[in-house]
């Protein structure tokens, strides 16, 4: 009895290609689709954090740490912006162009080599009066890199500048001990002493709040004084919810045009669709009217996501209701076309299911719904572009995060409206199924 | 009445102000090598009911998606009241209610036909009119705000109509629509096909059951292999086929003598103990009992069957209607 059940549920399964390729076929695909993406990241696995490199010093120290950044495998330093057709030979970021990069996200971090470095550049535990503090220029929407950015320049002091190590190290050696009598012996182990002490206090503490809770005018106590200043969303409360917002909303929204395109493929199977294509109704306005449901029930569902982060995670969001307007608009417009692309491509409920799924997972993880985008390399996030996610989300953090105009969503703007508009005349192309057989 | 329906159609076939309600011209389409309609032609005088039967896999589906515009024909043309297929008059003239229950499901009755209606370009008062005449006509009235799922198979089929119906049109095309219902809903049916055929429309109607056609089509085509094969009245179909005979089936007990050869000498056959024999009038049977008696078969029944439809049909298609 038990294997007529089995042998009649295979052969039912089997028989279902939806249901056959949502349990085999599907988990392969996405795996290879990720296999093939995050594989060929071997070797370069730890994405690299870019920074804005400013040296107000001029210094032989300074020069020798920016050829040290410039080296530096973890980081992607750079001191000028890079070369374009209208600016071939751009002049080096001052402090306040870097600010300006970071705000608007060229890059998530800028460093600022202060006047002075040369004359003091490191010491040997804290309160040195003279020594200048580095400043780190953060945007607080990626917390790792101010961190990463700290953590490599110690490093790169620790290894671009040998003489200079010694030569302070030397200074430390005859300012503290004088020479090795016993009692100078004494002092020496006192002061490595005390700092081991400040050493174990700062691992305490780290340990107790975690690194990414440094705050602003962090000190990091090490070798250089390095003060980090959130530059863009310093009066924000949750860096990420608006970057969540969008990418769990956009992700949930292809399910929903997919679900919605979807009712396409129930009409035909029912015969309402013939019915309806046998009044006055044409294919090209059943899918406008289909495009528009679609989009409008988006369009809702994203206002809701964006009011119950106001409402639970103090998002600012009625200061920026035009932009979210905006980008509301256009992310429901292009992803209810895709929705319609999907429905008229597939044949049935089944294909559909599985075919959507596929493709809103992996657009999702690559367009940075699933997790952050800054822990994502340069080669995946280029592959990102490629997706509603990513756009979506850029758009979204410009209004939310970087309190930036309406105006500066251009990019997003042509992208998801360019795409939507192209989508849905290739869904209308593929519609021409159901008009006459 | 061949004769007069023909000529009603030819006649107003050839007035271009009042055309004839349904025109198919040499109708074709292939599915790659198979030939789903080869050449069929036809035409539907105002006011008549058009029965069209055939087996399945006959082109009766192709043939009826052509008339609703909804094939790309190979060759042939197909019109209502001398338009187009496809174009607007002739979609607002032509009303379709096809087989499957091709509403939607989740709305109720009122707001199923409210959707139809507005495709059809129904507004304001002349849209709330037409669900009122459908609601009454499908006797839905009382359930006009229940949810589709809610109703019973029949009430389902009836919407199903009603919805092919919101905008009036002179030309009605109802395919199957007695699929699943109870001999009660099949009977509402077909009051609702009667009322409509009184107030002067134009009924194609097409069925697996012979006793629909015989009882609400007054011409009847038969469509096999792709091309019509017999139309004309249920009479004359059954008048070509069998002429005025009736059919006499005898049940005779055990015996000893050749019924193959005494059927034979009557102009039938026999089967085992089943003799079939023909006749021209009811009263020839009695010469068949006496002559049976006469040499010594007992006779256990008799069955006098005037040919109907369902004969017709097995006979030009060699399949039952239903199979």
């Amino acid at each position: 009895m038990i294997g007529t059940i089995l042998q009649t549920s295979f052969r039912s399964l089997r028989r279902d290609r939806g249901a056959f390729v949502m349990s085999f076929i599907l988990p392969i695909g996405f795996f290879t689709i990720f296999g093939f993406v995050f594989g060929s990241m071997r070797g370069s696995s730890t994405p690299r954090v870019s920074v804005l490199v400013v040296d107000e010093d001029h210094s032989d120290a300074s020069k020798s740490l920016v050829r040290g950044l410039l080296r530096e495998p973890s980081l992607d330093a750079m001191t000028h912006p890079r070369a374009t057709k209208e600016n071939p030979a751009p002049g080096d970021y001052t402090a306040a162009t870097a600010e300006a990069a970071v705000r608007s996200g060229d890059a998530p971090a800028a460093l600022i080599i202060p006047a002075g470095f040369g004359a003091h550049p490191i010491a040997f535990g804290p309160g040195s009066t003279q020594q200048a503090k580095f400043r780190i220029l953060h945007d607080s929407s990626d917390p790792v890199a101010a961190q990463v950015v700290a953590g490599m320049l110690e490093k790169t002091v620790m290894i671009s500048m040998p003489a200079t190590m010694a030569a302070v190290g030397s200074q430390y050696f005859d300012r503290e001990i004088g020479g090795l009598t016993p009692k100078q012996r004494q002092q020496m182990d006192q002061g490595l002493a005390a700092l081991r002490k400040r050493q174990d206090q700062q691992d305490a503490q780290s340990a107790g709040t975690g690194p990414s809770a440094a705050g602003p005018a962090a000190d990091s106590g090490g070798l250089v004084a390095v003060e980090i200043q959130d530059v863009v969303g310093e009066k924000k409360k949750s860096p990420m919810i608006s970057y969540y917002a969008a990418g769990v909303g956009v992700m949930f929204l292809l399910f929903t045009a997919s679900a919605a395109g979807g009712s396409l493929l129930d009409e035909s199977e029912s015969g309402a669709l013939d019915r309806v294509l046998s009044a006055r109704v044409t294919m090209t306005t059943l899918l406008v009217g289909k495009l528009t449901y679609s989009a409008l029930l988006a369009f809702a569902q994203l206002t809701i996501m964006f009011l119950w982060a106001a409402l639970v995670f103090h998002l600012d969001f009625f200061t920026h209701i035009p932009g979210f307007l905006v980008m509301t608009a256009i992310t429901s417009f292009a992803v209810a076309s895709f929705g319609m692309l999907l429905a008229s491509v597939t044949r049935t409920r089944g294909q559909l299911g599985a075919f959507s799924t596929l493709i809103i997972l992996t657009m999702s993880a690559l367009g940075g719904s699933m997790f952050p985008k800054f822990l994502m390399s340069d080669a995946m996030l280029k592959v990102g572009y490629f997706t509603f996610n990513s756009w979506a989300i850029s758009g979204y953090q410009k209004i939310f995060w970087r309190d930036e105009p309406i105006s500066s969503l251009g990019p997003e703007i042509a992208v998801l409206v360019g795409s939507g508009v192209v989508l849905f005349v290739v869904a209308r192309w593929f519609a021409r199924k159901w008009e006459y057989v | 009445m061949l004769g007069s329906f023909l000529s009603l159609a030819h006649c107003m076939s050839g007035d271009p102000t009042n055309p004839v309600p349904l025109r198919v011209d040499a109708v074709a389409k292939h599915f790659g090598a198979v030939t789903a309609v080869d050449g069929v032609s036809f035409e539907i005088a105002a006011g008549a009911c058009f029965g069209l039967l055939g087996p399945n896999g006959a082109g009766k589906s192709t043939l009826i998606r052509s008339i609703v515009g909804r094939v790309r024909l190979d060759s042939g043309s197909v019109s209502i009241f001398g338009h187009p297929v496809g174009s607007s008059a002739a979609r607002a003239d032509l009303g379709w209610v096809p087989q499957e229950l091709a509403v939607y499901p989740l709305l109720t009755c009122r707001e199923n036909l409210q959707a139809f209606g507005r495709y059809q370009g129904l507004h304001g008062k002349a849209l709330d009119d037409a669900i009122a005449w459908c609601l009454e006509w499908a006797a839905l009235a009382d359930r006009a705000g229940s949810p589709v799922r809610t109703l019973s198979g029949g009430m389902k089929r009836r919407l199903n109509m009603a919805a092919g119906l919101i905008h009036r049109p002179r030309l009605v095309l109802l395919d199957e629509p007695t699929v699943g219902v109870d001999p009660q809903s099949r009977n509402r049916i077909f009051e609702m096909v009667e009322a409509l055929r009184s107030q002067g429309t134009t009924i194609i109607y097409t069925t697996h059951y012979m006793e629909e056609a015989e009882r609400l089509c007054d011409w009847i085509a038969i469509i096999d292999h792709g091309q019509i094969i017999a139309q004309g009245t249920k009479e004359t179909l059954v008048a070509r086929a069998f002429g005025s005979r009736s059919s006499v089936t005898m049940h005779v007990g055990a015996t000893r003598v050749d019924l193959a050869a005494w059927a034979a000498a009557r102009g039938g056959t026999a089967q085992d103990s089943v003799v079939l024999c023909s006749v021209e009038k009811p009263a020839e049977i009695a010469g068949l009992l006496e002559a049976a008696s006469g040499d010594g078969l007992e006779v256990l029944d008799v069955t006098l069957q005037r040919p109907n439809l369902e004969s017709v049909f097995l006979q030009l298609t060699g399949k039952e209607l239903r199979a």
